[in-house]
C-alpha cells in the first residue's frame, strides 16, 4: 500500500509537467500580451517599454521563459504578478480561502442531502418518495448550473428578497451564512442528482445481500439494519465517486462565483484573463491541475482503504 | 440452430419461439427501445425540437433580427407570444433559430468526437504497447486538465465563433469514449474470433473494424448521445460567460446573457430560454438511457 501510494504520487511528476508545458504554450498563444495596455500608453517611450518587457523577461524566446518559470516552482515560487506587482502566491492564496469555503459548503450540503435522499429511496423502493426523487434528479442532471443559480437568484433575492443576490457577506456570522447559501446550493445542486441515484443503487445492492436478511432474521430493527450494516457497505463506492466528482466543484465555482459575484478564485482567473497576468493564470492553472490529479489518486487509496478485497500492487 | 435450442429439442423440452427465432441484434434494440416509454418521449420531444428548428424561417413569427424598439421587453402578448427582449427581438422567433445554434453544435461537436474517440480507443486498445502507453498518457494529461480554466484561455486566443465552439468541444469531448473503447477492445482482442480472424490472414484494420468494432457499438452510442446533452450545456455557460459564440447570434446560452440587466423587471426572458435548454437536455438524457437499456446484450428487459 505505501509503495502504491508512493509510485502514484511520482507518476503525478510528469503529469504536471506536462500541464504546466501545455498551459504555458497556449499563455504564449494569446495575443496582446502583458504589455499590450502599456503600449497604448501614450506617456510610455518605446524605450521604457523595451526596458519593462526586459525586466519582466518577456523579450526571450518562451522555452527560456518556461525554464525560467520551472526553476522557480521548483524553489516553490510561481513569480510576480504583473499587474498587482506582488508575488503570485500571495494572490492566489488570499482568494483560496473564500472559494474553499464555498466548495466545502457546498460538498457537505450535496453529500448529506444526497445520502438521506438515496437511502430513502432504496428503502422504500418504487414508492412516491422514490420516484419523485428520480424526477428531480433527472431534472438536476439536465439543468445547466448556471441557469439553476440564476433562476435561485431571480426567486430568493430578487423576487422574495429573502437572501442577498450577491456578493460575500461580512457583517458578522450570520450575514456571511445568508450569503454563502444560493452560492452553495447552486454548486452542490449539480452533483446532487447523481450522487442520490448513486447511493440508492448501491443501497439497493447490498440490501438484497444475504447478511443483511440474516441480521434482520436476528430480529434487528430495520432501521439499525439499513444504518448499520447496509450503509457501511453502500459507503464504499459512493465515497470514491464523490472524491472523483470534488474536482468537477472547482470547475463548478468559476461559473458560481461569477453569478454570485464572490470574490475567489474563479473570479480572479476572469480578472487576470482579462488583465493577461499570466504569472497569476499559470499559478490558478498549476493550482488547479494539482487538486484534480491529487484527488483521482485519492479516489483509488480511498477505494483500496474502504475495500479490503482490493489489492494495489 | 443455436446449442441451447438442439439441446432443449433433444431432449424433448418445449422450445420458447422467442430464443429459438433468428433475430438481429438490430431488430430485438429496437424493439426494446420503442418498448421504453421515457425513451420515446425523449425522442418525440426531441424530433419536435429539431424539426422546429429546421423549418424556423417557417414557423417564426418575425425575422429572426428583426427590432421593434417601440416593443422592447414586453410581456408574452399574442403579438410576441413570449415576449420581446432588451432589442425587442421577438423571444419565440429567437428561441426557433437559436435551436439551430445550439442543437448543431451539440451534434456536430459530438460526432468529431465519436470519431477521435473511436480511432484513439482502437488504435491503443488493439495494438497496445507503447502506441497504448503514448496515447493514454495524453488522455490522463487532458483528464488532469483544469477543462474550463482551459476553455477560457483558448477562447480568449481565438475570438468566439461557432465554428471555433463545435471545434473545441469536439477536440476535448472523446477522453471518456476513448477510455471505453480501450478497455473493450483489451478484452475483445483475446477472443478466439480475433485469433481465428488473424489466423485467416486478416490485416489489422480489417480485424477492426470488421470484428471488433461492431462490439462496441453500444458504449460508442450512448457516449456520444450524452455527448450531445453535456455539449450543448457547454456551449450555453461558454455563451454565458462571454467566451462562446458572438452575442449577436441567435443561441440559447446568448439569450440568457444580456438579460442579466432586465430580469429584476422582466424575468420571463431568464426563464424561456434555461426551460427550452433544460428540456432539450432532458429528452436527449431520455433517448441515451433508453439506448443503454436497448442496447445492453445484458439485460433482460
Amino acid at each position: 500500500m505505501g509503495t502504491y501510494i508512493i509510485r502514484r504520487l511520482l507518476g503525478l511528476i510528469p503529469l504536471l509537467l506536462g500541464i504546466s508545458f501545455v498551459s504555458f504554450l497556449f499563455m504564449q498563444l494569446m495575443p496582446g500580451g502583458p504589455t499590450a495596455l502599456l503600449a497604448r500608453n501614450s506617456h510610455l517611450t518605446q524605450q521604457q517599454l523595451l526596458a519593462i518587457r526586459h525586466n519582466l523577461g518577456l523579450d526571450q524566446p518562451w522555452y527560456v521563459q518556461y525554464w525560467k518559470w520551472l526553476l522557480a516552482l521548483i524553489h516553490g515560487n510561481l513569480g510576480t504578478s504583473y499587474i498587482q506587482y506582488r508575488p503570485v502566491v500571495n494572490v492566489i492564496a488570499e482568494r483560496v480561502p473564500n472559494t474553499f469555503q464555498l466548495v466545502v459548503a457546498a460538498l457537505a450540503l450535496a453529500f448529506v442531502i444526497a445520502l438521506i435522499a438515496g437511502i430513502l429511496s432504496a428503502v422504500w423502493q418504487y414508492s412516491i418518495f422514490d420516484h419523485t426523487v428520480n424526477a428531480v434528479s433527472f431534472f438536476g442532471l439536465a439543468m445547466p448550473v448556471f441557469w439553476f443559480g440564476l433562476m435561485l437568484q431571480l426567486l430568493f433575492a430578487v423576487q422574495l428578497g429573502w437572501l442577498p443576490p450577491a456578493d460575500i457577506g461580512s457583517a458578522g456570522l450570520g450575514d456571511y451564512l445568508r450569503h454563502l447559501a444560493l452560492p452553495a446550493f447552486t454548486l452542490a445542486f449539480g452533483t446532487v442528482a447523481g450522487w442520490s441515484r448513486y447511493v440508492r443503487s448501491s443501497m439497493l445492492e447490498v440490501i438484497h445481500q444475504d447478511y443483511i436478511r440474516t441480521a434482520r432474521s436476528k430480529g434487528i430493527r430495520k432501521a439499525a439494519v439499513v444504518l448499520r450494516h447496509a450503509l457501511k457497505n453502500a459507503l464504499i463506492p459512493f465515497v470514491t465517486v464523490v472524491m472523483l466528482d470534488t474536482p468537477l466543484y472547482l470547475t463548478g465555482a468559476v461559473v458560481t462565483e461569477t453569478i454570485f459575484d464572490w470574490p475567489g478564485m474563479g473570479r480572479l482567473f476572469f480578472d487576470s484573463l482579462s488583465s493577461r497576468d499570466y504569472p497569476v493564470l499559470m499559478g490558478l492553472l498549476i493550482f488547479g491541475a494539482v487538486i484534480i490529479v491529487l484527488f483521482q489518486v485519492l479516489a483509488d487509496i480511498t477505494y483500496a482503504f474502504l475495500d479490503p478485497r482490493i489489492r494495489y500492487s | 440452430m443455436n446449442q441451447a435450442v438442439r439441446t432443449a429439442t433433444e431432449a424433448g423440452l418445449p422450445v420458447d419461439e422467442t430464443v429459438a427465432a433468428p433475430r438481429s441484434h438490430l431488430r430485438i434494440a429496437i424493439r426494446r427501445f420503442t418498448q421504453h416509454r421515457v425513451a420515446m418521449l425523449g425522442l418525440v420531444i426531441l424530433a419536435i425540437m429539431i424539426l422546429a428548428s429546421i423549418f424556423a424561417p417557417l414557423l417564426a413569427p418575425y425575422g429572426v433580427n428583426q427590432q421593434d424598439l417601440f416593443a422592447q421587453l414586453q410581456p408574452p402578448s399574442a403579438h410576441h407570444l413570449l415576449g420581446t427582449d432588451d432589442l425587442g427581438q421577438d423571444v419565440l422567433t429567437r428561441l426557433l433559430y437559436g435551436g439551430r445554434i445550439s442543437l448543431s453544435i451539440g451534434i456536430i461537436a459530438a460526432l468529431i468526437s465519436m470519431v477521435i474517440g473511436v480511432v484513439v480507443g482502437a488504435l491503443a486498445g488493439y495494438f497496445g504497447g507503447i502506441l497504448d502507453n503514448v496515447l493514454m498518457r495524453f488522455v490522463d494529461l487532458l483528464l488532469a486538465f483544469p477543462a474550463i480554466f482551459l476553455l477560457l484561455i483558448i477562447f480568449s486566443i481565438v475570438p468566439g465563433s461557432v465554428i471555433g465552439v463545435i471545434a473545441f468541444l469536439g477536440a476535448f469531448g472523446w477522453l471518456y469514449l476513448a477510455r471505453i473503447i480501450r478497455g473493450e477492445f483489451l478484452s475483445i482482442r483475446e477472443t478466439e474470433f480475433v485469433a481465428a480472424a488473424r489466423a485467416i490472414g486478416s490485416g489489422g484494420f480489417r480485424i477492426i473494424a470488421r470484428h471488433m468494432l461492431p462490439n462496441v457499438i453500444a458504449p460508442i452510442i450512448v457516449t456520444t448521445t450524452l455527448n450531445v446533452a453535456y455539449n450543448m450545456i457547454a456551449e450555453a455557460t461558454l455563451d454565458f460567460l462571454g467566451f462562446g459564440v458572438p452575442p449577436s447570434v441567435p443561441t440559447w446560452g446568448n439569450m440568457l446573457t444580456g438579460v442579466e440587466d432586465y430580469y429584476m423587471t422582466v424575468p420571463l426572458l431568464a426563464v424561456f430560454p434555461g426551460v427550452t435548454l433544460t428540456i432539450a437536455i432532458l429528452a436527449i438524457n431520455f433517448v441515451g438511457d433508453g439506448l443503454r437499456d436497448a442496447l445492453d446484450p445484458r439485460s433482460t428487459r
